[in-house]
């Protein structure tokens, strides 16, 4: 069974193609696959009958319970022939119907990709399988209807019944997860089957139901869910016959009777199904009549029938069950041939108006012929298969003690109505005197005819011999849907009784309302305002609603002030942690030990709250950058304090590189003194957020630090630096060695900082600009001359070192940065770039490439990558071996990136074109 | 010496976050470099801080000897020093492009388009398609797109 359903999946697909090559043939081709899998399936009645059920599991996400379950029994074949075998008659009449249309193979593939999802549906025994081919054919159905897609009423409808269908499919999975906690923790339909007791008991009972009906009901359109279904007639007639009356609706009608063993007979279950199948039944046979487009009757109609057959599932026992599954059978023979005629009749005449139709029957005789068989049996007239159906839901109503005189009543007065809607499909159109149409009528081309003509014909066929049909369709689909075997017979002939009269009366009535057809709907008309309470409505209502909601939240919060979207983070920073810490913390206690800390410390720390506060008040961008470099360099001492060189190392060097570009930058920025003065309110509430964001981060930092300190991370390094990553320094070993892959990505960031500061600059650039005014001075000039040597020299002494000594790639290249920098300063551009020789980009790139080289030799050894290579190379008696790794290769990398970037943003800056002309270096003097 | 690193801490973060909303975008770049600040002293005495020795191995030793710096906070801040600096050189050469672009660096001023306007009436929801027409006449030509 997958593979027939991976050969539909498939054909879906290449369908567009050999559209495209076969042209007008492609439909008669393409049918074949329907026709084959026909074929294949119907061969497998006399396994069915004889073992119960075939099934294949195929395991998929084992771990979830997923498996592509398919279970081949009574319900599921009887679905099968009737999508293949529908699905084949459609492909040639659409074949026809769309001839010449420049989306034909687009439809193809829409059309057979929904029939392979059916197929998957009424086969899969996998909860979750199920739920995926449900949700499959929903969305094949919104590409379907959605099919003329510039008309905008199609792309309204496709959407609504998307939504609708779509929702319920949401609450369809819960329902779906629930039964599979209920069942037992089992996604398989089977063993959920077993436990059907203990389902029904379950506390979860109710939930699960509710969920599953709501998916049943927008699935196959019942109250209050069933407006989508008279819209979705904006879909070319194929699909309106294919789908939303034949197969895709009847897929929630599916599920309920594949559930019935399990979920069905208790009061819930009884009550909601019925009252809700009763109420869409009444509602949709009403208001068909109110229609005139022949096919928004055939739609009402619909309801009308899935309501009947909601209902008769509903009510769950023997009768209502037979009497459910030949009514599918009925509805779907007759409603196929209604609306493949009503598509032929539009299609030759150019009208779907009943009021503008007549006495078509000359000019088409064989669509008429089977126009009149397919109206008999939706009338429910013998010697059709209507009939039979007709009298099996009337004993079922009968049978069903409770509600004494309701059922058949409502059962009575619907299916009169039907009687009358029939009429209106086929007596106006085909009887009766001809009228004058858009287009001259003729007969339409075999392919379609072909369709109704079988399907009508079908219907006769059972009528006259209904034995044909219970042991291998019917027999088997009531076993399934019961659990248990029982016998069934069918007989055009009950003999004289209940059920009977009730059908005399039901003819009666609906000719006399057919005949006065008319004035009904003028009455119906009057009614009309009432939809504005409909549940249409409160579709519109929601969709509209939540779109204003949208739209509301997003200019709330999305309005385009920098300031706002940080007061938002900094706010929610400040009000979470805060609120966690008050809330859920016992508290805390700060040991502090006030007089160990020496006079230096107090004096940096002085130091650096003052120059803090300088840069947050000051109105000169000057003082503010100097105050903020104090805060840099006091930091750095403050480390060095603390026992790490290597931290303060880094944090003078790059303080340093930062003011250096600050400074860059503030060439083109203009002065503090020229901005506006913000509002005292906007700056004292700053202060308060601020103010609120030091304290929480304070108050976390100290309850961090009250808990109790775990050091078998920090004991990790330390006793492995030395025997596993051959280094002395720590901090050097953990960052080229023991987590080298996160420097490297560190050091990728740094690199793609780069590169798009660089686009930034350089972006829509005028012509190159006259570079920065070198005056360095005669004493910057020579001590950089003396300088810029011994710099390159340390930087590379640090790097070497640095496995083994306070130092590394980082520092090292930093370094050499600031060496170049101060070169730049002296010397101007073009002096540094000889000396550099290459651009600083390229420095990026191979910098990026010998640190990614050097964890690919662990990969050529077979260990992790970036795990540390090393080798000893013996230098001569009396001297320790020289070693060498992977790891300073790394080093070397990440001191080239570290280069790299700086010039190049240091270069870009210093040749960056200013707002206006004649804007190039503006002293230091000013704007200070 | 811990406890008065947490209160640099926060005392920096304080100014940093005062800075960061300021309108004038070069204060916010200071703020920025302020707030870097900040977050790295707060890592770093995370992980306990005292007088401690560097954490260096001796030569000829397998394992530090004696007490040494905890390491990891270390490694962590030099990245985030690291971080921190490419992060603020970025950010300035936005500002300059900002100010090149947009012709100002007060963040409140900067607008490339407006905000959204307030919806009309959706095109996908439109009067119910279901209440029927008075003559029928609106049938739906399907084949309108030959």
């Amino acid at each position: 069974m997958l593979t027939a359903l991976l050969i539909s999946f498939v054909v879906a697909l290449a369908a567009p193609a050999v559209h495209r090559v076969l042209g007008d043939r492609a439909s008669w081709v393409l049918a074949a696959l329907p026709l084959g899998l026909f074929a294949t399936f119907a061969a497998r009645i006399p396994a069915v009958s004889a073992e119960g059920a075939v099934t294949q599991v195929v395991p998929w996400v084992p771990s979830f319970g997923v498996n592509l379950s398919f279970y081949l029994d009574g319900l599921s074949l009887l679905f099968v022939l009737l999508i293949t075998g529908l699905g084949a008659l459609i492909v040639v009449y659409a074949g026809a119907y769309l001839k010449g249309h420049r989306d034909l193979g687009r439809f193809y593939l829409a059309l057979l990709l929904f029939m392979s999802a059916m197929l998957g549906l009424v086969l899969s025994s996998n909860l979750i399988a199920l739920f995926v081919f449900w949700e499959l054919t929903s969305f094949a159905s919104y590409l379907l209807i959605g099919f003329k897609h510039e008309d905008e009423d199609s792309r309204r409808s496709a959407l609504q019944a998307l939504l609708v269908t779509g929702g319920g499919g949401l609450a369809l999975l819960g329902g779906l997860i629930l039964l599979g906690i209920a069942g037992g923790g089992t996604f398989e339909l089977t063993e959920i089957m077993a436990n059907g007791e203990a389902v029904r008991a379950h506390a979860l009972y109710p939930a699960l139901f509710a969920l599953i009906a709501v998916g049943c009901f927008t699935k196959s359109a019942q109250f209050p869910f069933h407006f989508w279904l008279p819209n979705a007639m904006a879909a070319p007639t194929p699909v309106s016959a294919y789908l939303h009356s034949a197969t895709m609706v009847k897929a929630g009608i599916y599920l309920l009777m594949r559930l019935d063993a399990t979920l069905g007979g208790t009061a819930l279950w009884v009550g909601t199904l019925a009252t809700a199948g009763a109420i869409t039944m009444l509602l949709g046979a009403v208001w068909a009549l109110r229609q005139t487009d022949l096919k928004k009757v055939l739609a009402y109609s619909t309801v009308t029938a899935l309501g009947t057959l909601t209902l008769l599932v509903g009510l769950s026992f023997e009768a209502s069950i037979k009497a459910a599954v030949v009514f599918l059978l009925v509805h779907a023979l007759y409603k196929g041939a209604l609306f493949l005629i009503a598509g032929s009749v539009d299609h030759e005449t150019g009208t779907r108006d009943v009021l503008a139709l007549g006495g078509l029957r000359r000019a088409m005789p064989v669509t008429g012929v089977a126009a009149a068989l397919a109206g008999l049996s939706m009338a429910g007239l013998p010697p059709l298969f209507g009939f039979v159906g007709k009298e099996l839901t009337y004993k079922a109503k009968l049978g069903f003690d409770a509600a004494d005189v309701l059922l058949p009543g409502a059962a009575v007065l619907a299916n009169a109505l039907t009687v009358a809607a029939a009429g209106v499909l086929v007596l106006r159109p085909f009887f009766g005197s001809m009228r004058a149409t858009p287009k001259p009528p003729h007969e339409t081309p075999p392919a379609m005819w072909l369709g109704p003509l079988v399907l009508a014909a079908a219907g006769l066929l059972f009528g006259l011999f209904p034995a044909l049909l219970p042991a291998t369709l019917v027999g088997n689909a009531v076993t399934a849907t019961l659990g248990y075997t029982i016998e069934i017979k069918l007989a055009l002939w009950y003999g004289l009784g209940a059920a009977l009269y009730l059908s005399v009366l039901t003819v009666a009535v609906g000719v006399l309302t057919y005949w006065q057809w008319d004035r009904v709907r003028g009455a119906l008309a009057r009614l009309d305002g009432l939809t504005r309470f409909g549940p249409e409505r409160g579709y519109e209502r929601l969709l509209e609603g939540t779109l204003a909601f949208a739209d509301w939240q997003t200019r709330l919060l999305q309005n385009g002030s920098l300031r706002g979207y940080l007061v938002w983070l900094l706010g929610l920073v400040v009000v979470l942690p805060g609120a966690a810490l008050v809330l859920r913390h016992d508290g805390f206690a700060v040991a502090t030990a006030w007089d160990e800390i020496l006079p230096h410390e107090w004096a940096l720390a002085g130091l650096i709250i003052a120059s803090a506060l300088v840069t947050a008040g000051s109105r000169s961008r000057t003082l503010a950058v100097a105050a903020l470099g104090v805060v840099g360099f006091s930091v750095a001492l403050l480390f060095l304090g603390l026992g790490a060189p290597d931290l303060a190392m880094t944090q003078l060097l790059v303080e340093t590189l930062i003011v250096v570009i600050i400074l860059l930058v503030l060439r083109h920025l203009p002065t503090l003194r020229t901005e506006r003065a913000e509002p005292g309110l906007s700056r004292w509430a700053s202060g308060a957020l601020a103010l609120g964001a030091g304290t929480v981060v304070t108050l976390l930092g100290l309850a961090v630090v009250a808990t109790p300190f775990d050091p078998s991370v920090a004991q990790f390094y330390a006793e492995r630096s030395v025997p596993e990553g051959f280094g002395r320094n720590l901090v050097n070993v953990i960052l080229v060695d023991f987590r080298a892959l996160d420097t490297l990505g560190e050091i990728t960031v740094l690199a793609v900082a780069a590169l798009g500061a660089f686009v930034l600059v350089r972006a829509g650039a005028a012509p190159a600009f006259p570079t920065l005014d070198v005056d360095g001075s005669v004493i910057l000039r020579t001590a950089t001359r003396f300088l810029i040597t011994l710099l390159f020299l340390t930087a590379l002494f640090l790097l070497w070192r640095g496995h083994n000594e306070p130092g590394g790639g980082f520092i090292g290249g930093l370094v050499a940065a600031g060496a170049f920098a101060l070169y730049l300063m002296a010397f101007g551009e073009a002096a540094m770039r000889r000396l550099l020789r290459v651009a600083p980009r390229d420095l990026l790139g191979v910098g990026l490439g010998i640190a990614l080289l050097s964890g690919l030799f662990a990969v050529a050894s077979n260990e992790a990558f970036m795990t540390g290579q090393w080798l000893s190379l013996k230098l001569g008696d009396g001297l320790e071996p020289l070693k060498l790794g992977t790891p300073l290769l790394f080093d070397i990398g990440v001191f080239l990136v570290v280069v790299g970037f700086t010039l190049t943003i240091v270069l870009a800056l210093e040749r960056a074109p200013g707002r206006t002309p004649g804007d190039r270096a503006q002293p230091a003097e000013e704007g200070a | 010496m811990q406890t008065l690193l947490i209160l640099l801490a926060g005392v920096l973060f304080a100014a940093g976050v005062y800075l960061v909303l300021r309108r004038n975008l070069l204060r916010m770049i200071f703020g920025l470099v302020l707030l870097s600040n900040a977050v790295n002293l707060l890592v770093f005495s995370m992980g306990r801080v005292a007088r401690l020795a560097p954490p260096l191995v001796p030569e000829g030793a397998m394992a530090p000897v004696g007490a040494v710096a905890n390491p990891l906070p270390q490694a962590l801040v030099l990245t985030a020093i690291v971080i921190g600096f490419g992060l603020v050189s970025f950010a300035l050469v936005l500002a300059y492009r900002s100010f090149v672009t947009l012709g100002t660096v007060e963040t409140d001023a900067f607008e490339d388009e407006p905000a959204p306007a307030p919806r009309d009436t959706a095109p996908t929801v439109a009067p119910p398609l279901s209440l029927p027409t008075t003559n029928g006449a609106a049938s739906h030509p399907e084949l309108s797109a030959r």
